[in-house]
Protein backbone atom coordinates (compact mmCIF):
# COMPACT_ATOMS: atom_id res chain seq x y z
CA UNK A 1 0.00 0.00 0.00
CA UNK A 2 1.45 3.32 -1.02
CA UNK A 3 0.98 6.28 1.21
CA UNK A 4 1.45 9.90 0.15
CA UNK A 5 4.65 11.23 1.64
CA UNK A 6 2.95 14.14 3.47
CA UNK A 7 0.46 11.77 5.08
CA UNK A 8 3.15 9.27 5.70
CA UNK A 9 5.12 11.74 7.80
CA UNK A 10 2.15 12.36 9.97
CA UNK A 11 2.24 8.68 10.94
CA UNK A 12 5.86 7.66 10.41
CA UNK A 13 5.48 4.29 12.11
CA UNK A 14 2.64 3.10 9.87
CA UNK A 15 4.77 1.13 7.41
CA UNK A 16 6.77 -0.38 10.23
CA UNK A 17 3.60 -1.48 12.01
CA UNK A 18 2.33 -3.12 8.87
CA UNK A 19 5.58 -4.91 8.23
CA UNK A 20 6.92 -5.69 11.72
CA UNK A 21 3.80 -5.62 13.85
CA UNK A 22 2.81 -3.03 16.47
CA UNK A 23 5.11 -4.18 19.24
CA UNK A 24 8.31 -4.20 17.18
CA UNK A 25 7.39 -0.81 15.73
CA UNK A 26 7.04 0.65 19.24
CA UNK A 27 9.34 -1.47 21.35
CA UNK A 28 11.99 1.09 22.30
CA UNK A 29 9.40 3.83 22.63
CA UNK A 30 7.39 1.79 25.12
CA UNK A 31 10.50 0.67 27.00
CA UNK A 32 11.62 4.27 27.34
CA UNK A 33 8.28 5.37 28.71
CA UNK A 34 8.30 2.45 31.15
CA UNK A 35 11.75 3.49 32.38
CA UNK A 36 10.85 7.19 32.60
CA UNK A 37 7.60 6.58 34.45
CA UNK A 38 9.19 3.82 36.49
CA UNK A 39 11.83 6.20 37.81
CA UNK A 40 9.12 8.69 38.73
CA UNK A 41 7.15 5.89 40.38
CA UNK A 42 10.16 4.88 42.49
CA UNK A 43 10.50 8.45 43.73
CA UNK A 44 6.76 8.78 44.29
CA UNK A 45 6.35 5.49 46.16
CA UNK A 46 7.77 7.17 49.27
CA UNK A 47 5.57 10.23 49.58
CA UNK A 48 2.44 8.54 48.18
CA UNK A 49 2.58 5.01 49.59
CA UNK A 50 5.13 5.33 52.36
CA UNK A 51 7.43 2.85 50.61
CA UNK A 52 10.81 4.56 50.73
CA UNK A 53 12.91 3.15 47.93
CA UNK A 54 14.39 6.37 46.61
CA UNK A 55 14.55 9.70 48.43
CA UNK A 56 15.29 13.14 47.02
CA UNK A 57 15.05 13.99 43.36
CA UNK A 58 17.22 14.02 40.23
CA UNK A 59 19.54 16.68 41.68
CA UNK A 60 20.57 14.26 44.39
CA UNK A 61 19.00 11.07 45.62
CA UNK A 62 19.52 8.20 47.99
CA UNK A 63 18.35 4.72 47.01
CA UNK A 64 17.62 2.18 49.75
CA UNK A 65 19.70 4.30 52.15
CA UNK A 66 22.84 3.13 50.34
CA UNK A 67 23.19 4.30 46.77
CA UNK A 68 23.81 8.05 46.54
CA UNK A 69 23.40 9.60 43.11
CA UNK A 70 23.93 13.24 42.21
CA UNK A 71 23.44 15.24 39.05
CA UNK A 72 26.92 16.35 37.95
CA UNK A 73 25.53 19.33 36.04
CA UNK A 74 23.69 20.77 39.04
CA UNK A 75 26.68 20.05 41.27
CA UNK A 76 28.97 21.75 38.75
CA UNK A 77 26.88 24.91 39.02
CA UNK A 78 27.40 24.83 42.78
CA UNK A 79 31.08 24.23 42.25
CA UNK A 80 31.22 27.39 40.14
CA UNK A 81 30.12 29.31 43.24
CA UNK A 82 32.83 27.56 45.21
CA UNK A 83 30.79 24.98 47.12
CA UNK A 84 32.37 21.59 47.23
CA UNK A 85 30.02 18.61 47.64
CA UNK A 86 30.27 16.18 50.55
CA UNK A 87 31.81 12.74 50.10
CA UNK A 88 28.38 11.23 49.42
CA UNK A 89 27.83 13.95 46.88
CA UNK A 90 31.14 13.22 45.15
CA UNK A 91 30.48 9.49 45.03
CA UNK A 92 27.05 10.21 43.59
CA UNK A 93 28.53 12.43 40.89
CA UNK A 94 31.17 9.83 40.01
CA UNK A 95 28.62 7.03 39.58
CA UNK A 96 26.40 9.17 37.36
CA UNK A 97 29.35 10.43 35.29
CA UNK A 98 30.63 6.92 34.65
CA UNK A 99 27.17 5.59 33.84
CA UNK A 100 26.34 8.22 31.23
CA UNK A 101 29.81 8.18 29.75
CA UNK A 102 29.28 4.49 29.05
CA UNK A 103 25.66 4.35 27.89
CA UNK A 104 25.55 7.76 26.18
CA UNK A 105 25.10 11.12 27.88
CA UNK A 106 21.83 11.98 26.30
CA UNK A 107 20.32 8.72 27.43
CA UNK A 108 19.46 10.98 30.34
CA UNK A 109 17.29 13.01 27.96
CA UNK A 110 15.36 10.21 26.32
CA UNK A 111 15.23 7.57 29.04
CA UNK A 112 15.07 9.61 32.26
CA UNK A 113 14.07 13.25 31.81
CA UNK A 114 10.31 13.80 32.22
CA UNK A 115 10.38 16.87 29.93
CA UNK A 116 11.15 14.43 27.11
CA UNK A 117 7.62 13.04 27.42
CA UNK A 118 6.27 16.57 26.98
CA UNK A 119 8.41 17.45 23.98
CA UNK A 120 7.98 14.06 22.27
CA UNK A 121 4.24 14.56 22.61
CA UNK A 122 4.60 18.09 21.25
CA UNK A 123 6.50 16.76 18.25
CA UNK A 124 3.76 14.17 17.71
CA UNK A 125 1.03 16.86 17.89
CA UNK A 126 3.04 18.99 15.51
CA UNK A 127 3.18 16.16 12.98
CA UNK A 128 -0.52 15.43 13.40
CA UNK A 129 -1.41 19.07 12.82
CA UNK A 130 0.99 19.21 9.90
CA UNK A 131 2.67 22.37 11.18
CA UNK A 132 5.65 23.15 9.03
CA UNK A 133 6.56 26.66 10.22
CA UNK A 134 9.37 26.72 12.71
CA UNK A 135 11.53 29.57 13.87
CA UNK A 136 15.10 28.53 13.58
CA UNK A 137 17.49 28.59 16.46
CA UNK A 138 20.96 27.37 16.04
CA UNK A 139 21.34 23.91 17.56
CA UNK A 140 24.44 25.30 19.20
CA UNK A 141 22.31 27.71 21.26
CA UNK A 142 22.21 25.09 23.99
CA UNK A 143 25.99 25.22 24.39
CA UNK A 144 25.83 28.98 24.74
CA UNK A 145 23.15 28.52 27.38
CA UNK A 146 25.25 25.84 29.06
CA UNK A 147 28.12 28.29 29.22
CA UNK A 148 25.81 30.98 30.57
CA UNK A 149 24.45 28.74 33.32
CA UNK A 150 28.00 28.05 34.45
CA UNK A 151 29.16 31.67 34.27
CA UNK A 152 26.17 33.18 36.07
CA UNK A 153 26.90 31.41 39.39
CA UNK A 154 30.43 32.73 39.15
CA UNK A 155 29.15 36.31 38.90
CA UNK A 156 26.14 36.20 41.20
CA UNK A 157 27.13 33.56 43.75
CA UNK A 158 23.72 31.96 43.21
CA UNK A 159 22.90 28.78 41.28
CA UNK A 160 20.85 30.95 38.96
CA UNK A 161 19.82 28.29 36.47
CA UNK A 162 18.12 26.21 39.13
CA UNK A 163 15.65 29.06 39.59
CA UNK A 164 14.49 28.38 36.02
CA UNK A 165 15.60 24.90 34.93
CA UNK A 166 12.42 23.24 33.56
CA UNK A 167 14.02 19.82 33.89
CA UNK A 168 14.54 20.06 37.66
CA UNK A 169 11.34 22.06 37.93
CA UNK A 170 9.22 19.32 36.42
CA UNK A 171 10.85 16.40 38.19
CA UNK A 172 10.83 18.14 41.56
CA UNK A 173 7.33 19.40 40.89
CA UNK A 174 5.97 15.90 40.38
CA UNK A 175 7.61 14.60 43.55
CA UNK A 176 7.50 17.57 45.91
CA UNK A 177 4.66 19.73 44.58
CA UNK A 178 4.18 21.73 41.39
CA UNK A 179 3.04 25.19 42.40
CA UNK A 180 2.89 27.11 39.15
CA UNK A 181 5.53 24.90 37.53
CA UNK A 182 2.94 23.32 35.24
CA UNK A 183 2.80 26.69 33.45
CA UNK A 184 6.44 26.28 32.49
CA UNK A 185 5.80 22.76 31.24
CA UNK A 186 2.81 23.97 29.25
CA UNK A 187 4.93 26.79 27.85
CA UNK A 188 7.51 24.31 26.57
CA UNK A 189 4.76 22.15 25.09
CA UNK A 190 3.22 25.10 23.22
CA UNK A 191 6.65 26.41 22.22
CA UNK A 192 7.61 23.06 20.69
CA UNK A 193 4.33 22.72 18.81
CA UNK A 194 3.84 26.21 17.46
CA UNK A 195 7.11 28.10 17.68
CA UNK A 196 10.03 25.83 17.07
CA UNK A 197 10.21 22.19 16.05
CA UNK A 198 12.08 20.22 18.72
CA UNK A 199 12.82 23.68 20.08
CA UNK A 200 13.48 22.95 23.72
CA UNK A 201 15.27 19.60 23.84
CA UNK A 202 16.90 19.89 20.44
CA UNK A 203 18.11 23.47 20.51
CA UNK A 204 17.97 25.22 23.86
CA UNK A 205 18.17 22.90 26.86
CA UNK A 206 21.57 23.30 28.58
CA UNK A 207 21.00 20.11 30.58
CA UNK A 208 20.94 18.14 27.35
CA UNK A 209 23.97 20.10 26.15
CA UNK A 210 25.89 19.06 29.25
CA UNK A 211 24.96 15.39 28.86
CA UNK A 212 25.78 15.47 25.15
CA UNK A 213 29.33 16.37 26.14
CA UNK A 214 29.43 13.37 28.47
CA UNK A 215 28.29 11.02 25.72
CA UNK A 216 30.83 11.94 23.04
CA UNK A 217 32.54 8.58 23.19
CA UNK A 218 29.93 6.33 24.73
CA UNK A 219 29.96 2.58 24.37
CA UNK A 220 26.31 2.07 23.54
CA UNK A 221 25.39 3.52 20.14
CA UNK A 222 22.79 3.05 17.47
CA UNK A 223 24.21 1.63 14.27
CA UNK A 224 22.79 1.87 10.74
CA UNK A 225 24.33 -1.56 10.23
CA UNK A 226 21.88 -2.43 7.47
CA UNK A 227 22.15 0.87 5.66
CA UNK A 228 22.21 -0.59 2.15
CA UNK A 229 18.59 -1.66 2.80
CA UNK A 230 17.52 2.00 3.29
CA UNK A 231 14.67 2.84 0.91
CA UNK A 232 14.84 6.59 1.60
CA UNK A 233 11.41 6.71 3.18
CA UNK A 234 12.67 9.43 5.55
CA UNK A 235 10.70 8.07 8.54
CA UNK A 236 13.76 7.97 10.79
CA UNK A 237 14.52 11.63 10.08
CA UNK A 238 10.94 12.55 10.87
CA UNK A 239 10.89 10.89 14.28
CA UNK A 240 14.47 11.64 15.28
CA UNK A 241 14.81 14.44 17.86
CA UNK A 242 18.30 15.17 16.50
CA UNK A 243 17.95 14.34 12.77
CA UNK A 244 21.40 15.65 11.92
CA UNK A 245 23.07 12.75 13.69
CA UNK A 246 21.57 10.14 11.35
CA UNK A 247 22.81 11.38 7.97
CA UNK A 248 26.55 10.63 8.21
CA UNK A 249 26.01 7.08 9.41
CA UNK A 250 23.11 6.30 7.09
CA UNK A 251 24.31 8.02 3.93
CA UNK A 252 28.06 8.18 4.43
CA UNK A 253 28.97 4.81 2.93
CA UNK A 254 30.55 6.29 -0.19
CA UNK A 255 32.45 8.85 1.90
CA UNK A 256 33.87 6.05 4.00
CA UNK A 257 31.96 6.99 7.13
CA UNK A 258 31.15 4.08 9.40
CA UNK A 259 27.59 2.99 10.08
CA UNK A 260 27.79 3.88 13.79
CA UNK A 261 25.86 6.97 14.82
CA UNK A 262 28.78 8.37 16.73
CA UNK A 263 27.45 11.71 17.86
CA UNK A 264 27.14 13.06 21.38
CA UNK A 265 23.72 14.45 20.59
CA UNK A 266 22.16 11.12 19.63
CA UNK A 267 19.90 10.40 22.60
CA UNK A 268 19.91 6.62 22.06
CA UNK A 269 16.13 6.76 22.12
CA UNK A 270 15.88 3.98 19.56
CA UNK A 271 12.88 5.49 17.82
CA UNK A 272 14.65 5.14 14.45
CA UNK A 273 14.99 1.42 15.12
CA UNK A 274 11.24 1.26 15.80
CA UNK A 275 9.99 3.12 12.74
CA UNK A 276 12.33 1.63 10.15
CA UNK A 277 10.43 -1.05 8.29
CA UNK A 278 13.65 -2.21 6.62
CA UNK A 279 15.37 -2.84 9.97
CA UNK A 280 18.30 -0.63 9.04
CA UNK A 281 19.12 0.34 12.63
CA UNK A 282 19.94 -1.54 15.79
CA UNK A 283 21.56 -0.89 19.14
CA UNK A 284 25.21 -1.72 18.93
CA UNK A 285 28.46 -0.69 20.57
CA UNK A 286 31.24 1.53 19.41
CA UNK A 287 33.55 -1.47 19.09
CA UNK A 288 31.22 -3.45 16.85
CA UNK A 289 30.26 -0.54 14.57
CA UNK B 1 21.09 43.94 -10.19
CA UNK B 2 21.31 40.49 -8.74
CA UNK B 3 20.99 39.75 -5.09
CA UNK B 4 24.67 39.11 -4.69
CA UNK B 5 25.63 42.33 -6.45
CA UNK B 6 23.39 44.23 -4.11
CA UNK B 7 25.36 42.78 -1.23
CA UNK B 8 28.53 44.04 -2.76
CA UNK B 9 29.61 40.83 -4.43
CA UNK B 10 30.13 40.63 -8.13
CA UNK B 11 29.89 37.25 -9.79
CA UNK B 12 32.34 36.45 -12.55
CA UNK B 13 34.16 33.14 -12.60
CA UNK B 14 33.46 29.72 -11.06
CA UNK B 15 36.38 30.01 -8.68
CA UNK B 16 35.17 33.34 -7.40
CA UNK B 17 31.70 31.92 -7.05
CA UNK B 18 32.96 29.31 -4.63
CA UNK B 19 34.89 31.95 -2.80
CA UNK B 20 31.78 34.12 -2.54
CA UNK B 21 29.86 31.16 -1.27
CA UNK B 22 32.48 30.72 1.44
CA UNK B 23 32.28 34.41 2.29
CA UNK B 24 28.52 34.21 2.50
CA UNK B 25 28.55 31.14 4.69
CA UNK B 26 31.17 32.81 6.84
CA UNK B 27 28.91 35.85 7.07
CA UNK B 28 25.96 33.67 7.94
CA UNK B 29 28.02 31.91 10.58
CA UNK B 30 29.19 35.21 12.07
CA UNK B 31 25.65 36.58 11.96
CA UNK B 32 24.18 33.51 13.61
CA UNK B 33 26.86 33.42 16.23
CA UNK B 34 26.38 37.08 17.02
CA UNK B 35 22.63 36.58 17.22
CA UNK B 36 22.95 33.64 19.61
CA UNK B 37 25.59 35.41 21.68
CA UNK B 38 23.42 38.52 22.06
CA UNK B 39 20.39 36.41 22.90
CA UNK B 40 22.38 34.51 25.49
CA UNK B 41 23.75 37.69 27.02
CA UNK B 42 20.28 39.24 27.26
CA UNK B 43 18.90 36.08 28.83
CA UNK B 44 21.81 36.06 31.26
CA UNK B 45 21.11 39.63 32.26
CA UNK B 46 17.46 38.80 32.87
CA UNK B 47 18.17 35.66 34.84
CA UNK B 48 20.94 37.28 36.86
CA UNK B 49 18.74 40.22 37.80
CA UNK B 50 15.87 37.95 38.73
CA UNK B 51 18.16 35.83 40.87
CA UNK B 52 19.08 38.92 42.89
CA UNK B 53 15.40 39.55 43.60
CA UNK B 54 14.69 35.91 44.30
CA UNK B 55 17.44 35.79 46.89
CA UNK B 56 15.50 37.97 49.32
CA UNK B 57 14.41 35.38 51.84
CA UNK B 58 11.13 36.53 53.36
CA UNK B 59 10.78 36.89 57.12
CA UNK B 60 8.32 34.36 58.47
CA UNK B 61 10.02 31.48 56.68
CA UNK B 62 12.92 29.65 58.29
CA UNK B 63 15.75 27.59 56.82
CA UNK B 64 16.49 24.17 58.34
CA UNK B 65 19.16 23.94 61.08
CA UNK B 66 22.75 24.37 59.94
CA UNK B 67 21.80 26.41 56.87
CA UNK B 68 24.57 28.67 55.61
CA UNK B 69 23.90 32.40 55.46
CA UNK B 70 21.22 33.09 52.86
CA UNK B 71 23.68 34.39 50.25
CA UNK B 72 25.86 31.31 50.51
CA UNK B 73 22.92 28.97 50.84
CA UNK B 74 21.59 29.90 47.40
CA UNK B 75 24.94 29.02 45.91
CA UNK B 76 25.21 25.69 47.70
CA UNK B 77 21.70 24.20 47.88
CA UNK B 78 20.90 22.02 44.87
CA UNK B 79 17.22 21.66 45.78
CA UNK B 80 17.29 17.86 46.02
CA UNK B 81 14.88 17.65 48.93
CA UNK B 82 16.83 15.02 50.85
CA UNK B 83 16.54 17.18 53.99
CA UNK B 84 12.78 17.28 53.50
CA UNK B 85 12.65 13.50 53.29
CA UNK B 86 14.87 12.90 56.30
CA UNK B 87 12.94 15.19 58.62
CA UNK B 88 11.07 12.74 60.89
CA UNK B 89 8.43 15.36 61.65
CA UNK B 90 7.82 16.24 58.00
CA UNK B 91 7.90 19.96 58.65
CA UNK B 92 10.22 20.99 55.83
CA UNK B 93 9.11 21.71 52.30
CA UNK B 94 10.63 22.85 49.03
CA UNK B 95 9.54 26.20 47.64
CA UNK B 96 7.28 25.79 44.63
CA UNK B 97 7.13 28.12 41.66
CA UNK B 98 5.13 31.20 42.63
CA UNK B 99 6.20 31.21 46.28
CA UNK B 100 8.36 33.99 47.65
CA UNK B 101 11.17 31.68 48.73
CA UNK B 102 13.84 30.93 46.10
CA UNK B 103 12.53 28.12 43.89
CA UNK B 104 13.10 24.60 45.16
CA UNK B 105 14.89 25.53 48.38
CA UNK B 106 13.84 24.02 51.73
CA UNK B 107 12.16 26.02 54.47
CA UNK B 108 9.58 25.78 57.21
CA UNK B 109 6.99 28.06 58.72
CA UNK B 110 7.19 28.11 62.51
CA UNK B 111 3.53 28.89 63.09
CA UNK B 112 2.54 25.79 61.09
CA UNK B 113 5.18 23.26 62.11
CA UNK B 114 8.24 24.30 64.10
CA UNK B 115 11.58 22.49 64.21
CA UNK B 116 11.54 19.69 66.77
CA UNK B 117 15.31 19.97 67.26
CA UNK B 118 16.28 16.31 66.76
CA UNK B 119 19.54 15.54 68.54
CA UNK B 120 21.08 13.86 65.48
CA UNK B 121 20.00 16.65 63.06
CA UNK B 122 18.99 14.22 60.26
CA UNK B 123 18.10 17.00 57.80
CA UNK B 124 21.58 18.50 57.88
CA UNK B 125 23.19 15.06 57.77
CA UNK B 126 21.29 14.27 54.57
CA UNK B 127 22.53 17.35 52.71
CA UNK B 128 24.93 16.35 49.91
CA UNK B 129 26.43 19.82 49.48
CA UNK B 130 26.89 21.16 53.01
CA UNK B 131 24.31 23.85 52.30
CA UNK B 132 23.08 22.56 55.65
CA UNK B 133 26.44 22.44 57.33
CA UNK B 134 27.63 19.11 58.67
CA UNK B 135 29.76 21.07 61.09
CA UNK B 136 26.69 21.61 63.22
CA UNK B 137 27.07 18.83 65.79
CA UNK B 138 24.76 19.98 68.58
CA UNK B 139 21.28 21.11 67.71
CA UNK B 140 21.49 23.64 70.58
CA UNK B 141 24.14 25.43 68.51
CA UNK B 142 21.74 25.89 65.59
CA UNK B 143 20.78 29.48 64.83
CA UNK B 144 17.82 29.22 62.47
CA UNK B 145 16.65 32.66 63.47
CA UNK B 146 15.87 34.49 66.67
CA UNK B 147 12.59 34.59 68.57
CA UNK B 148 11.42 38.11 69.30
CA UNK B 149 8.51 39.06 71.55
CA UNK B 150 7.51 41.41 68.83
CA UNK B 151 4.10 42.61 70.00
CA UNK B 152 4.34 43.92 73.54
CA UNK B 153 0.86 45.41 73.33
CA UNK B 154 -1.08 42.23 72.67
CA UNK B 155 1.07 39.70 74.54
CA UNK B 156 -1.12 38.92 77.53
CA UNK B 157 1.85 38.88 79.90
CA UNK B 158 1.95 42.64 79.37
CA UNK B 159 -1.69 42.84 80.46
CA UNK B 160 -0.56 41.39 83.77
CA UNK B 161 -2.08 37.99 82.95
CA UNK B 162 -0.27 34.73 83.58
CA UNK B 163 0.56 32.83 80.38
CA UNK B 164 4.24 31.83 79.98
CA UNK B 165 3.33 29.27 77.31
CA UNK B 166 6.32 30.30 75.20
CA UNK B 167 8.58 29.89 78.22
CA UNK B 168 7.18 26.45 78.94
CA UNK B 169 7.46 25.02 75.41
CA UNK B 170 10.97 26.34 74.80
CA UNK B 171 13.29 23.37 74.22
CA UNK B 172 16.25 25.26 75.69
CA UNK B 173 14.14 25.72 78.76
CA UNK B 174 14.94 28.44 81.20
CA UNK B 175 17.80 29.67 79.07
CA UNK B 176 16.53 30.87 75.71
CA UNK B 177 13.41 32.33 77.32
CA UNK B 178 13.32 33.47 80.93
CA UNK B 179 10.53 35.11 82.86
CA UNK B 180 11.24 38.47 84.44
CA UNK B 181 8.94 40.05 86.93
CA UNK B 182 7.93 43.66 86.45
CA UNK B 183 5.68 45.89 88.49
CA UNK B 184 2.11 45.97 87.26
CA UNK B 185 1.30 49.64 87.21
CA UNK B 186 -2.35 49.08 86.28
CA UNK B 187 -3.28 47.19 89.43
CA UNK B 188 -0.53 48.76 91.47
CA UNK B 189 0.05 45.66 93.52
CA UNK B 190 0.67 42.74 91.15
CA UNK B 191 3.60 41.54 89.12
CA UNK B 192 3.77 41.02 85.35
CA UNK B 193 5.57 37.84 84.27
CA UNK B 194 7.35 38.96 81.12
CA UNK B 195 9.03 36.43 78.82
CA UNK B 196 12.49 37.57 77.69
CA UNK B 197 14.38 35.90 74.83
CA UNK B 198 18.16 35.52 75.04
CA UNK B 199 19.96 35.50 71.74
CA UNK B 200 22.97 33.58 73.02
CA UNK B 201 20.87 30.43 73.52
CA UNK B 202 17.78 30.79 71.28
CA UNK B 203 18.02 28.39 68.30
CA UNK B 204 15.13 29.90 66.37
CA UNK B 205 13.25 26.59 66.32
CA UNK B 206 9.91 28.39 66.39
CA UNK B 207 8.19 26.33 69.10
CA UNK B 208 7.31 29.51 70.99
CA UNK B 209 5.78 31.08 67.89
CA UNK B 210 3.78 27.92 67.24
CA UNK B 211 2.55 27.77 70.84
CA UNK B 212 1.63 31.44 71.32
CA UNK B 213 -2.00 31.49 72.39
CA UNK B 214 -2.94 34.61 70.42
CA UNK B 215 -4.72 34.53 67.05
CA UNK B 216 -1.56 36.00 65.57
CA UNK B 217 1.57 35.11 67.52
CA UNK B 218 3.05 37.91 69.63
CA UNK B 219 6.39 36.11 69.68
CA UNK B 220 7.88 35.40 66.27
CA UNK B 221 11.09 33.92 64.92
CA UNK B 222 12.81 36.45 62.68
CA UNK B 223 15.93 36.12 60.57
CA UNK B 224 18.76 36.99 62.93
CA UNK B 225 19.85 40.00 60.89
CA UNK B 226 16.38 41.51 61.34
CA UNK B 227 16.10 40.63 65.02
CA UNK B 228 19.54 41.65 66.27
CA UNK B 229 21.11 45.03 66.71
CA UNK B 230 24.86 45.46 66.69
CA UNK B 231 26.65 48.05 68.82
CA UNK B 232 29.61 49.93 67.40
CA UNK B 233 32.79 47.89 67.72
CA UNK B 234 34.39 50.64 69.80
CA UNK B 235 31.55 50.57 72.33
CA UNK B 236 32.44 49.51 75.90
CA UNK B 237 30.26 49.16 78.97
CA UNK B 238 31.92 50.91 81.91
CA UNK B 239 30.90 48.47 84.60
CA UNK B 240 32.07 45.48 82.61
CA UNK B 241 35.42 47.10 81.97
CA UNK B 242 35.67 47.95 85.68
CA UNK B 243 35.07 44.31 86.64
CA UNK B 244 37.55 43.12 84.07
CA UNK B 245 40.26 45.54 85.27
CA UNK B 246 39.46 44.89 88.92
CA UNK B 247 38.90 48.56 89.60
CA UNK B 248 37.89 51.79 88.06
CA UNK B 249 39.88 52.82 85.02
CA UNK B 250 39.26 56.52 85.65
CA UNK B 251 39.77 58.71 88.68
CA UNK B 252 36.85 58.35 91.12
CA UNK B 253 34.20 61.04 90.87
CA UNK B 254 34.33 63.92 93.30
CA UNK B 255 31.58 63.28 95.80
CA UNK B 256 28.59 65.49 95.21
CA UNK B 257 28.25 68.32 97.71
CA UNK B 258 24.70 68.75 98.95
CA UNK B 259 23.75 72.08 100.42
CA UNK B 260 22.39 70.74 103.70
CA UNK B 261 22.33 71.93 107.32
CA UNK B 262 25.44 71.22 109.33
CA UNK B 263 25.83 67.58 110.29
CA UNK B 264 23.15 66.36 107.85
CA UNK B 265 24.32 64.33 104.92
CA UNK B 266 22.64 62.60 102.01
CA UNK B 267 23.34 58.94 101.33
CA UNK B 268 22.66 58.62 97.62
CA UNK B 269 23.00 54.84 97.60
CA UNK B 270 19.95 54.06 99.68
CA UNK B 271 19.81 55.73 103.02
CA UNK B 272 18.42 59.08 101.95
CA UNK B 273 18.74 61.92 104.47
CA UNK B 274 20.98 61.17 107.41
CA UNK B 275 20.54 63.37 110.46
CA UNK B 276 23.39 64.06 112.88
CA UNK B 277 23.58 61.75 115.94
CA UNK B 278 22.36 64.42 118.40
CA UNK B 279 19.17 64.86 116.33
CA UNK B 280 18.38 61.23 116.87
CA UNK B 281 18.46 61.58 120.71
CA UNK B 282 15.20 60.94 122.45
CA UNK B 283 13.32 64.16 123.05
CA UNK B 284 11.27 64.91 126.08
CA UNK B 285 7.88 65.01 124.45
CA UNK B 286 4.42 65.25 126.09
CA UNK B 287 3.54 62.02 124.37
CA UNK B 288 5.05 58.81 125.49
CA UNK B 289 5.45 55.95 123.05
CA UNK B 290 4.30 53.55 125.79
CA UNK B 291 0.45 53.43 126.01
CA UNK B 292 0.74 52.29 129.68
CA UNK B 293 2.24 55.67 130.48
CA UNK B 294 -0.99 57.33 129.38
CA UNK B 295 -3.03 55.04 131.65
CA UNK B 296 -0.71 55.75 134.57
CA UNK B 297 -1.10 59.47 133.90
CA UNK B 298 -4.92 59.14 133.97
CA UNK B 299 -4.78 57.14 137.22
CA UNK B 300 -2.51 59.72 138.79
CA UNK B 301 -4.94 62.50 137.83
CA UNK B 302 -7.92 60.55 139.30
CA UNK B 303 -6.01 59.84 142.50
CA UNK B 304 -5.33 63.53 142.90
Amino acid sequence: MMVKSSERHQVPSQQAVEKKGWWRAHKWFILRRVVQLGILALFLAGPLLGVWIVKGNMASSLTLEVLALSDPYVMLQGLMVGHFPTTEGLIGIAIVLVFYTLVGGRVYCSWVCPVNIVTDTAAWVRRKLGIKVSSQFSRSSRYWLLGLTLVLPLITGVIVWELFNPVSLMFRGIIFGMGWAWMVILAIFVFDIFVSQRGWCGHLCPVGAFYSLLGQKSLVRVSAYNREQCDDCNDCFVVCPEPKVIRPALKGADKGIGSLIDEGNCTNCGRCIDVCDEDVFKFSSRFKG
Amino acid sequence: MSDKQKRGLSVSSEGEKAEHKAVLSRRKFMGDTLKTACGTALLGLGMGTYSRQASSFPAGTIRPPGALSEDEFLGACIRCGLCVRDCPYDMLRLAELGEQVALGTPYFVAREKPCEMCEDIPCAAACPTNALSHELKKIEDARMGLAVLIDQEECIAFQGLRCEVCFNVCPVQGEAITIEMHHNRRSGKHAMFIPVVHSDTCTGCGKCEKACILEEAAIKVLPTHLAKGLPGTHYRLGWEQKDKAGGSLVKPDIEHQYNLPEGVRYDYNQGGLELPPEAKLEHDTPFSSNPLDSLKKLQNQENK
